[in-house]
Order: structure tokens, then sequence, then C-alpha cells
């Protein structure tokens, strides 16, 4: 077993790449993520940021290089892999047709929580991301805010060591996408690594690291100080421009 | 110990969470609760009592223009066949038309003046049947009864004036459905159809709905494994059929007198392939369809052959030979032998062993491909 000197780092991604026919979605990807880090992956539609997450997540298979989660191949080891993230997609991955605290009990359940165990996770989660009161609603008629507390719920209910989160905060207010990463902070506080995407570059400066996608290219890697520094810009949205017009130009 | 060995079976079995999400989702969608508890029902009542492909009860007038005891015995033997119900005596032929065209009266006896005569006389007296012939089926089985009902006068007069004993007489005894009755044969069939919906149409767009709504991707991610998930997924269904079959056999005998002659036990295990195979086709479905229509589609197209080749409503031996090679290779030919075979013959795995193992070949072949190309979609 590893010992606490040798805890190995929550991601690494060695020359990982990922082709759809003639596609390439993801090339020839190096990244090492730390434990405990709130680690941003932005880059335009399009750039490989899913089919990313996917392979880290065991969904997809690469087509060439590897990853590690937690200290697991996520290739031949995602049976390991699988009970120690959580995964949030785009979709959510919520029942419509279950109330929330049923969608919850299913996922606890199916990560093998029972019992005791299960009832008083539950009803901590509930109260903690303040769906107590919406306990024995239908999910499919929750609002934007609402279904993504509570897929935040489904995808943490474990207690995960790892936590994938694909544009999580989609079309939801900004109330609410305050109150999410209040949530984010706290389970990092706990020591749950994170690896989050997003379109808005606000969110991007609240992750203490960040890497940049463009056409399945890293172009762009380091904490929101050094990136400032690095490219001389006042804002990360400066740099996500720059960037991507760098990006453009040398592929043309 | 034992504890923790029972605690790792248990986390091995993650298909109960997978089962109970099921039935309540099952419980909470209308159209599927629908189809479960309805489909039963519509089907028993569509083919158990409006396709009736035996003719009983034709509305019939008589208009006897002999009246004589020679045409009243006519109209007794009519009678008696139980395929004409004389309803009333009419006294011409505007009357019949006005009948027949108004729908009240399928069929109409016309005895002349000369009958009686004719038959003292040693002539060949002629009656005359007029059928509705709009339904062409019940039409034909009134010509027939009416034919055969003449056959049997005849028989019986020549009998009486040469004092002859009939040197052959056939006496056809119909085995199994003594009553003749089309509900005997439909019912069991419909137990096989309904089976077959349930597996393949409410399974297949079950999964597709989960890839369509992006739950099946979170499902993957979790540590419910593979072979949980498809069991998840299926089981539920295997239990609605069981009980969908169930419900069949108790109407069936309720409203129709279906006998239930063989052992149930045995019917029940000798379903198993036929599940099987009909789960390969649910699967198949899920892993080809993009959308719920789309699975909807091809289970509707899956369904036809089904329900024409499979000797469900039309005798496979009446059809040709390419139709009958289509049937062999559908899981429910071999089934309604087994249906009909438990139920209405009483007969057991040693005459029925031939279409279980057809049954179980088909059912081991599609499941192989399926669930390749399921556990291929999934990754
Ligand atoms: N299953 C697939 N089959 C074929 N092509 C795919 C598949 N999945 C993704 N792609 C392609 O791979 C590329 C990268 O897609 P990906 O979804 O990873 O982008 P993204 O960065 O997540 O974009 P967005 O910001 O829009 O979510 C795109 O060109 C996409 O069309
Ligand atoms: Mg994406």
């Amino acid at each position: 077993m590893t010992t606490a000197a040798a805890i190995p780092p929550a991601v690494v991604i060695e020359k990982l790449r990922k082709t759809f026919g003639a596609l390439v979605a993801v090339d020839g990807l190096d990244l090492t993520i730390g434990r405990g880090e709130v680690f941003g992956l932005l880059g335009p539609n399009g750039s490989g940021k899913t089919t990313t997450i996917r392979m880290l997540c065991g969904l997809i298979t690469p087509t060439a290089g590897r990853a590690t989660v937690v200290g697991f191949d996520t290739s031949t080891q995602s049976e390991i892999v699988r009970t120690k993230i959580g995964y949030m997609s785009q979709r959510y991955g919520l029942y419509d047709d279950l109330t929330v605290y049923e969608n919850l009990r299913f996922y606890a359940t199916v990560y093998g929580l029972r019992g005791n165990a299960r009832t008083d996770r539950l009803e901590k989660h509930m109260t903690e991301i303040g769906l107590t009161s919406r306990r024995d609603q239908l999910a499919g008629t929750l609002s934007g805010g609402w279904k993504q507390r509570l897929a935040l719920a489904c995808a943490t209910a474990h207690e995960p060591e790892m936590l994938f989160l694909d544009e999580p905060t989609a079309g939801v207010d900004p109330a609410a996408r305050r109150a999410f990463w209040k949530s984010i902070y706290e389970l990092s506080a706990r020591g749950t690594t994170i690896l989050v995407t997003t379109h808005y570059m606000d969110e991007a400066e609240r992750c203490q690291r960040l890497a940049f996608l463009s056409r399945g290219h890293l172009i762009g890697l380091g904490t929101v100080q050094e990136i400032l520094e690095q490219f001389h810009k006042p804002t990360i949205e400066d740099v996500f421009i720059e960037l991507q017009a760098r990006d453009e130009g040398a592929a043309a | 110990m034992s504890a923790f060995s029972f605690g790792v079976r248990m986390r091995e079995w993650r298909f109960w969470p997978m089962l109970w999400k099921e039935f309540i989702q099952m419980r909470r969608d209308r159209i599927t609760f629908a189809m479960i508890l309805l489909l039963p029902a519509i089907q028993l009542a569509l083919f158990g009592y409006a396709i009736q492909t035996d003719v009983r009860h034709l509305k019939t007038v008589v208009l006897d223009e002999s009246r004589t005891p020679e045409s009243r015995a006519l109209v007794t033997v009519i009678a008696n066949t139980g395929n004409f119900d004389v309803i009333a005596q009419v006294s011409n032929r505007d009357a019949i038309r006005e009948g027949i065209e108004s729908g009240e009266v399928t069929a109409a006896l016309v005895i002349p003046p000369d009958y009686a005569r004719d038959i003292v006389r040693g002539r060949t007296a002629t009656a005359q049947m007029i059928v509705d012939a709009a339904d062409p089926q019940s039409s034909a089985a009134a010509i027939s009864g009416a034919q055969l009902a003449a056959q049997a006068r005849s028989t019986q007069l020549l009998g009486e004036r040469f004092r002859l004993v009939v040197p052959i007489e056939m006496r056809v005894r119909p085995w199994y459905n003594p009553s003749q009755r089309s509900a005997t044969f439909i019912v069991p069939g419909v137990i096989g159809i309904l089976l077959t919906i349930t597996l393949t149409l409410i399974t297949s767009t079950a999964i597709v709905r989960e890839r369509e709504r992006g739950t099946l991707e979170q499902l993957i991610v979790t540590p419910i494994g593979k072979a949980s998930l498809m069991l998840g997924k299926l089981v539920p269904f295997v239990l609605v059929g069981y009980v969908q079959m169930t419900v069949v056999m108790v109407l069936g005998k309720l409203l129709f007198g279906i006998p239930i002659r063989g052992s149930l036990p045995l019917l029940y295990v000798l379903t198993v392939p036929f599940i099987v195979a009909s789960l390969g086709v649910g699967l198949l479905i899920s892993t080809v369809a993009r959308s719920q229509a789309q699975a909807m589609q091809l289970s509707f197209f899956f369904m036809l052959p089904n329900i024409l080749l499979s000797g469900y409503i039309f005798p496979r031996m009446a059809m040709p030979l390419p139709a009958q090679w289509i049937g062999l290779a559908l899981p429910l030919t071999y089934f309604l032998k087994v249906l009909r075979g438990v139920l209405l013959k009483g007969i057991g795995i040693d005459q029925l062993w031939r279409p279980t193992a057809s049954m179980t070949l088909i059912a081991v072949l599609l499941l192989v491909v399926s669930v390749r190309r399921f556990t291929k979609t999934i990754e």
C-alpha cells in the first residue's frame, strides 16, 4: 500500500491522445495535478476538455498515452478508479422522474453505501446543500440552479478523493454560481482534488492552477498569477483570447 | 470474517439499487405503466373476442315457402350446426334483402315451395342459403356449415328411404380445441406477443432513454460494473413479463375458459430461453437506436413478422415456404409451440424438447451478440 510519504499526485497525464476517426480531439497532453488542488481546464468549444475528462474517468479509452488518477491507471485499473472519483457531466446525469432524495439515495447506494451510514450521509448532504425542503420534488421539475446542486450532491455522496466537474455552472444564475463555488472550496478544504472546466473567466480566476487547451493541445499552464505575468495581460480573459489567436496563427 | 465476505458479496450485487430505481421509474412513467397494465387487457379483448376466426351464431332468417315437416326438419338441422341462430321467419325475399342490407341479418335460408315434393318424388331438392359475404371469413364458415348440414340431412334421408346403413361416416373430432374456439388458440399466443413487446419495446426504450438523458454515462463512471448495470436494467422487465404472463393465463381461464392441462412450473421454466432471446433483441435494438422513437419503430418492425409469421394467428403450414423459413428464425414460433403444448395439450418436456432446444440456440446467439455490442457502446 502507498505510504503517507509517497502519496501519488491526484492526476498524472502522459502524452495522452484521442482521435475520433480523422479528428484529433486531444493531442499529446502532459499534465500533473496535485492533491487538493482546484484545477481549471479552459478552452474554446471543441478544444477537447470533455474528451480529456472522459478519458480520466475511464469512459473512453485513450488512443495513445496513459493517465493515472489517484495513483491508478485509468485504462487497466478503471474499476478501482471508479470507486475513488466523482463525475458531474455537462448533462448532470440526474433521473428526472426520481425525486431529489431518490436520486441521492440511488447514487449513494450504487457507490456501496448502506444502512445507517447511508441515511446519515444523505441527511448531512441534504442539509449542507440546502435541499431538505425539496426532498420529495421530482428532479425534472427543479430549476437549473437546484439541479446543479443536486448533481453535485450525487457526484459527491460517496466523498470521492477526486472530483471532475464538466461545465458545472453552465446556465446557472450568479447567486447559484457563487454558492456552488463555496461548496467547491469546502470540498477542497477537506482534501478533495477538483478538476473543473468552465467558460466563465471569473470562475477561472478562482482556480489555483489553470490549463489552456486549444484544438487538443495544451497551450498554457500555471497559477493565475503566473499566467498573468507570463503573458503581460491584466485579466485571464485577455490571456484566453491572446492564446487562442496565437494557436490559430500557428496552425494557419 | 464471514460478515466481511458477506459485505463483499453484497457489494457485487450492486444491481439492487438499479432494480429499486427501475421499479420507481416504471410506476411513474404513465406510458410504460399503461403499456404494462393495459396491453394484456387490450390484446385479450382484441384477439380473444374480436378476431374470432371461427364463426358461430350467424343471425339467420328463414323463408319457408314449403311449410312441410321436411322443410322444418331442414331448418332444425341447420340450426343445430351451431353456426346459425334462427332469429325470425320471414314471408318474402324483400324482407331478406332489407335485413341483410341493414346488417341485422347475416344469413337467410330459403326453402322453395316444391322442396318437400321433390324429396318425395326422389328428385334432388334444392334449398338456398343467402350469405352476407362482406366478411369473407364468416361467409366461408357459413357456407361450409350449410353444406355440411345439407349433406348430413341428405344422408339421413337416404338412409331412411332405402333403409340403408350409411357405408362411411367421417366423424371429425377436433382435439385439444374441441369446441373449435379460436380464443383457445389465440390466448396462449397473447402471452408470447406480450412478452415480446415488454422485453423488446419497453426494454430497449428504457435503455435508450438512459443514453439520451446522459444517465447511462453517469452510471458507467460509478463502480456498478457492466454486469450489474445490464442485469439491473433487464431483470425488472423479466419480472414484469412473468406477471403479465400470469395475468393473461388467469384472465384467459376466467373469461375464455382456456385450459391449463400441463405443468405450470414447466411452462415458467421453458419461458426462460424465450425471455433471454427477447431481451437479446431488446438489447440489440438499444445499441442501434439513436432515440427512443427509433427504438420504438425498430421494435414494431420486429413485432410485425412475429404477429404474422410465427403462427400466432395464421397457421404456418398454410404459408409459402419463404415465409415459413422466416418464421423458423423467430423465437416466438417455438415459444408458441411450448405455450400451446403445455396449456392446451398438457404435454411435457419429452415432446417439447425440440422447440425448446431451437429457442435456446437462438437465445444464446442473440445474447452473445447483443451483450458484445452493448458493452462496446458503453466501452
Ligand atoms: N464521440 C465522439 N465522436 C466523434 N467526435 C467526437 C466525439 N466526442 C467528441 N468529439 C469531437 O472531439 C472534439 C473535442 O470535443 P470535446 O467535447 O472534448 O470539446 P470540449 O472542449 O468539451 O467542448 P465544449 O466546450 O463545447 O464542451 C470536438 O471536435 C468534438 O466534435
Ligand atoms: Mg465539453
